[in-house]
């Protein structure tokens, strides 16, 4: 069992990951969004082999409207 | 040349809009067309997770194909955050590294901290992006930004969704014949008439969003703010006449104007 902090929330997911097996599961591949792993960014194209480890913190973004 | 110039990028329209605030995408597009704006900002939140997966996004309303893309750092109250949020924007645009920096100092004044802003702005440049910030109306602190490498300096006229117009003209003027960059004001401006004065003063351009968003016509506001952003402009360059209190001068002849009737006798 992996338990990561996503935007904010709790979630558990059954054995390992890396990111791109992580968007999947969240419904999100193919959406423009960037990733921020531990407070660093990890560009599109080490989603993956990104192994996910217990206790990460990930945000998750994506572009909205503002000013 | 009546054209912008921002990072070795040249633009036709001097008018820069927000995306926020408006009813829905479709608003939000019509507006933007309104303006004639071909920068155009976006801010960098969290996305939902688990929920309305097939959820619009603003980028397929605004397609970063036809307008120049400006991620911000709205909601960033410290250097660290904002630099993290553009760095995560950069990724998400495919490496467009034009972004607009602010970082507030409270969430009533949303005032920019420009000690902050100074250290992310430095942070920023030296990590290649191409940074227009929003600073405070302080000459020595634009200067300061400028000299950092910020590729334009965007002054607030007013707090930000405050529509409160151009409050120090005199420190704009200031920081415009200082400047070697682009000057923009980004916040404050209400109605068309403020966007026209701030252009009036030499501004490069205007930043708006919620005038025209929280109009009740946004579509029609948007239209008045680009004529106003034109308006302001063609005035400037074409320089305006001196203003002379108490000295009266006609617009028509003097001469040849006819007499008055004489009354004939009885």
């Amino acid at each position: 069992m992996t338990t990561l902090i996503i935007n904010g929330t709790t979630r558990s997911f059954d054995g390992d990951l890396d990111l791109n097996q992580l968007l999947e599961s969240l419904c999100l591949v193919g959406k423009k969004l960037a990733i921020e792993r531990n407070g660093e960014l990890v560009l599109r194209s080490q989603y993956a082999g990104c192994e996910i480890a217990d206790g990460d913190r990930l945000e998750i973004v994506m572009a909205v409207g503002g000013g | 040349m009546n054209s912008l110039s921002i990072a070795g990028k040249t633009y036709s329209s001097r008018l820069l809009v927000g995306t926020g605030k408006y009813k829905d995408f479709a608003q939000t597009k019509a507006a933007i067309e309104a303006s004639g704006a071909e920068i155009v900002t976006v801010a960098i939140r969290r996305t939902n997770i688990g929920q309305s997966a097939n959820e619009p996004n603003i980028l397929d309303a605004i397609p970063p194909s036809r307008f120049t893309i400006l991620p911000n750092t709205a909601g960033c109250y410290s250097a660290n955050d904002a630099v993290r949020t553009l760095r995560l924007a950069r990724e998400l645009l495919d490496g467009h590294d034009l972004v607009k920096l602010e970082v507030l100092g409270d969430p009533q004044t949303l005032y920019p901290n420009m000690p902050e802003t100074l250290i992310a702005a430095r942070q920023l440049v030296e990590e290649g992006f191409k940074v227009m910030v929003y600073c405070s109306d302080d000459p020595i602190l634009a200067k300061q930004l400028e000299d950092i490498g910020c590729v334009a300096v965007m002054p607030l006229a007013s707090l930000i969704g405050s529509g409160m117009g151009i409050l120090n003209p005199w420190n704009l003027q200031i920081i415009i014949a200082n400047a070697k960059v682009p000057v923009l004001v980004d916040a404050g401006v209400g109605t068309a008439s403020d966007a026209a004065i701030a252009m009036e003063l030499g501004c490069d351009g205007v930043l708006m969003n919620t005038a025209i968003a929280a109009a009740k016509d946004p579509v029609l506001m948007a239209s008045a703010m680009k004529k106003a952003v034109e308006a302001g402009r063609e005035a400037f360059l074409a320089g305006r006449m001196p203003k002379k209190l108490y000295s009266a001068s006609p617009s028509s002849p003097l001469d040849g104007v006819i007499a008055a009737a004489k009354k004939s006798a009885a």
